[in-house]
């Protein structure tokens, strides 16, 4: 059992009092953003950044790590009191977990979600422990044009399942891109796009663009929100949840799970496109599917397994081939990068303790949420009553003395308002900031491969098609440029057909 | 399958499906999946009648945001200029770009990325002008956009103060602005919560931390 060693290893990692220090910090900080509705865990944890530089890689990822898994579980303590989704991923938990919440049920569904959540958690990880290390071997054979081809299919992807315009999208992806090329040039050492500032010489650092477009973004564009009324929290009793109900739901945590771990591999998938998918399903399988909004127990337990297997599962993805598969992930990237720490194949052999601490921090972290979430929920009930008027200039000091403390720079105060204008912007106008972040965070891996790949294949741009792998990526590239456009005409064409009829008819 | 549009539109659907009956509040999930900000399918919307008129409340057919009405979407006007912002700055790309030199494609030079990424921009810019009247997710501004801007105005205040004379002072007013004006707390609290998030600052980041933040004292 030599493979074990390293596994058993990690545990020893996690288990330094450090290490749970920080993954206890990341998941009742991850629990708290969960459960204010306004900052999700990508603006959580740039935010957060700057707190995760004094200290090693492993813990900084743990922590890290926590407040993204740990969001998941606040989410759903909102969704279910005050129909108030504090996460985008339990948006679904809304419809059953307020039904029966209702019925004078909050409990019960907090539990069931709790129960879930842990279940998703853990068999994601273990599924995680065993492929994670096969997807790597099989990755340490790749070059530069199969990175090239991952690189582009992951920016595409998340591009086309966000929300908002799919271009407009893109067009944030290509911004994202362009950013990414301020500076020095790698390989002619031409300067790009600095405008003779020497503070641009070394290019844009990634912790002043992602806490300014999420954090201050996010921030400057839920002040344009009407203020929300005092919902009344329904009263939670008996949070453990009845044998009937562990015996009815435990069919969807399954399902849940399965199907969460493998929507958060995907690029783009993540939590929140598996809990309506798992949502969908469980309504889709039930023979009683009219009980649905209105108090299900499958429908509390099938989105909150599958998005905190999802969640998971989406480090598949970063820790074995260095994409990053939604803008939270990309924010870990980032945090890696600063770390000096570069998430890829090598990741698993190379440095053991990083991969298989942070990977077994999970499922410490997923019993210490399982342990604490339910006696906690009246005390996070308490913190929702602090006014968003108070938290906001607290979190904007935060993010502007914060940005400082990394490079003791001012310009970079100056560069986290400017990002913050632009993120604001951005969401105003249908603009996704997620994607330009995580083009960002690609865009010199992008680059550095398609000019390697196009000096070995010596400028001819066939050689990523005669590739077996990057042809085969390339291929899904354009399947995923193309089905969408294919889908647009098909329906076009079905719209005038009908409309003709409609007119012959008339 | 998931990953492309094959999948999403129908977990998309089957979310839309149940959205009906419970009348889920889904404007409160900010950027959530089933935000009012999705590109909507055809005639989910009313037809485009908010052109010109005041910014009305929620179009029909949104019972779902009627709790907490989103802004109305931006007219055509908005987003021509959007798009021709974004065409502008792919053409700006463009120019900066090819003045480094492209290279070939067995050499690419400096330029030749940035190029190629300006390009794409441009041309989406260009299909953001042509989709301009069919665009829904863009807002417009409202009567309480003024907040953004005084947030902003104390961010950039801060941020060119901050080397002059410290932070102390900047951040006391940047949270007074916030508390008393943007947010709507009384006097009281705004002055009292405002110099306590200084001193809780100072404590934290300068006697403890020991961060080499200008300070006045």
């Amino acid at each position: 059992m030599d493979f074990l060693t390293p596994v058993i290893d990690g545990f020893g990692v996690v288990l330094e009092p450090a290490n749970l220090l920080y993954c206890l910090l990341g998941v009742v900080v991850g629990m708290l953003v969960g459960v204010l509705p306004g900052l999700g865990p990508a603006a959580t944890i740039a935010i957060l950044l700057p707190l995760t530089f004094g200290v090693e890689p492993v813990t900084a990822i743990i922590m890290l790590a926590g407040i993204f898994y740990g969001a998941q579980y606040g989410g759903t303590i909102t969704s279910v009191l005050l129909r108030l989704p504090g996460e985008a991923s339990s948006v679904v938990t809304v419809f059953d977990g307020h039904a029966l919440a209702l019925k004078g049920r909050a409990g019960t569904a907090l539990g069931i979600a709790a129960i879930g959540s842990f279940v998703g958690g853990t068999v994601s990880i273990v599924a995680l422990s065993l492929l994670a290390p096969v997807v790597a071997g099989f990755a340490l054979d790749f070059g530069p044009p199969e990175y090239t081809a991952l690189a582009l299919l992951g920016i595409l992807l998340v591009a086309t399942v966000s929300n908002g315009g799919r271009v407009k999208a893109i067009v944030a992806a290509c911004l994202g891109l362009l950013l990414a090329t301020v500076g020095r040039d790698m390989f002619t050492g031409a300067e790009r796009f600095t405008f003779e500032s020497l503070s641009l010489a070394d290019g844009l650092d990634f912790v002043p663009i992602a806490m300014g477009v999420f954090g201050l973004g996010e921030i400057l564009y839920n002040l344009e929100e009407r203020r929300k009324g005092a919902v009344a929290p329904a009263r939670v009793a008996n949070a453990w949840p009845s044998r009937a109900d562990l015996r009815q739901s435990s069919g969807a945590i399954g399902r849940g799970s399965v199907l969460g771990f493998f929507l958060g591999i995907l690029p783009g998938g993540g939590a929140t496109l598996s809990s309506l998918a798992a949502y969908a399903l469980e309504k889709r399988r039930s023979k009683t599917p009219e009980r649905f909004g209105h108090g299900a127990v499958e429908g509390v337990a099938a989105p909150e397994s599958a998005n905190n297997a999802a969640a998971t599962s989406s480090f598949i993805p970063l820790l074995t081939l260095g994409i990053p598969a939604n803008a939270t992930m990309a924010m870990i990237f980032g945090a890696l990068m600063i770390q000096g720490v570069t998430p890829g194949p090598q990741l698993v052999s190379e440095d053991p303790d990083l991969f298989w601490g942070v990977v077994n921090s999970m499922y410490i972290g997923n019993i210490l949420l399982l342990i604490m979430s339910i006696p906690l929920v009246g005390l996070f009930v308490k913190i929702l009553r602090v006014r968003g008027s108070i938290l906001a200039p607290i979190t904007v000091l935060i993010t502007l003395v914060g940005v400082y403390t990394v490079r003791n720079s001012v310009f970079d105060i100056a560069l986290v308002v400017v990002f913050g204008l632009v993120g604001y912007l951005m969401k105003k106008f249908g603009f996704e900031p997620g994607p330009l972040v995580l083009a960002f965070v690609l865009g010199s891996l992008l680059e550095t491969s398609l000019r390697r790949s196009l000096l070995v294949f010596d400028g001819d741009p066939t050689g990523f098609l005669t590739r077996p792998i990057s042809g085969t990526l390339f291929l899904l590239l354009a399947v995923v440029v193309l089905l969408p456009l294919a889908q647009k005409l098909f329906r076009a064409r079905r719209g005038t057909a009908r409309a003709e009829r409609e007119k012959a008819d008339a | 399958m998931i990953t492309s549009r094959g999948g999403s539109p129908e977990a998309g659907a089957g979310a839309e499906g149940t959205a009906a009956v419970p009348g889920a509040p889904e404007g409160s999930g900010r950027g959530a999946g089933a935000s009012g900000a999705t590109e909507a399918p055809d005639g989910r919307r009313g037809p485009d009648g908010a052109e010109t008129g005041e910014p009305s409340g929620p179009g029909p057919g949104e019972p779902e945001t009627a709790e907490e009405p989103a802004p109305p979407p931006a007219g055509p006007v908005t987003n021509i200029v959007v798009a021709l912002v974004v065409v502008a700055l792919g053409a700006a790309g463009l120019a900066g770009s090819w003045s480094l030199g492209l290279g070939e494609a067995s050499a690419p030079s400096a330029g030749m990325w940035p190029f190629l990424v300006s390009a794409a921009i441009t041309c989406l810019g260009a299909a953001l002008v042509f989709q301009a009247r069919r665009t829904r997710d863009a807002e417009r501004f409202s009567s309480s956009s003024w907040a953004v801007l005084a947030g902003l105005a104390t961010m950039a205040a801060f941020a060119s103060l901050v080397g002059v004379i410290g932070f102390e002072i900047p951040a006391a007013v940047l949270a007074f602005v916030w508390l008393r004006f943007i947010g709507g707390e009384s006097w009281r609290l705004s002055v009292l919560t405002s110099l306590g998030i200084v001193v809780a600052f100072y404590l934290l980041f300068v006697a403890v931390l020991a961060v080499p933040i200008p300070h006045l004292f």
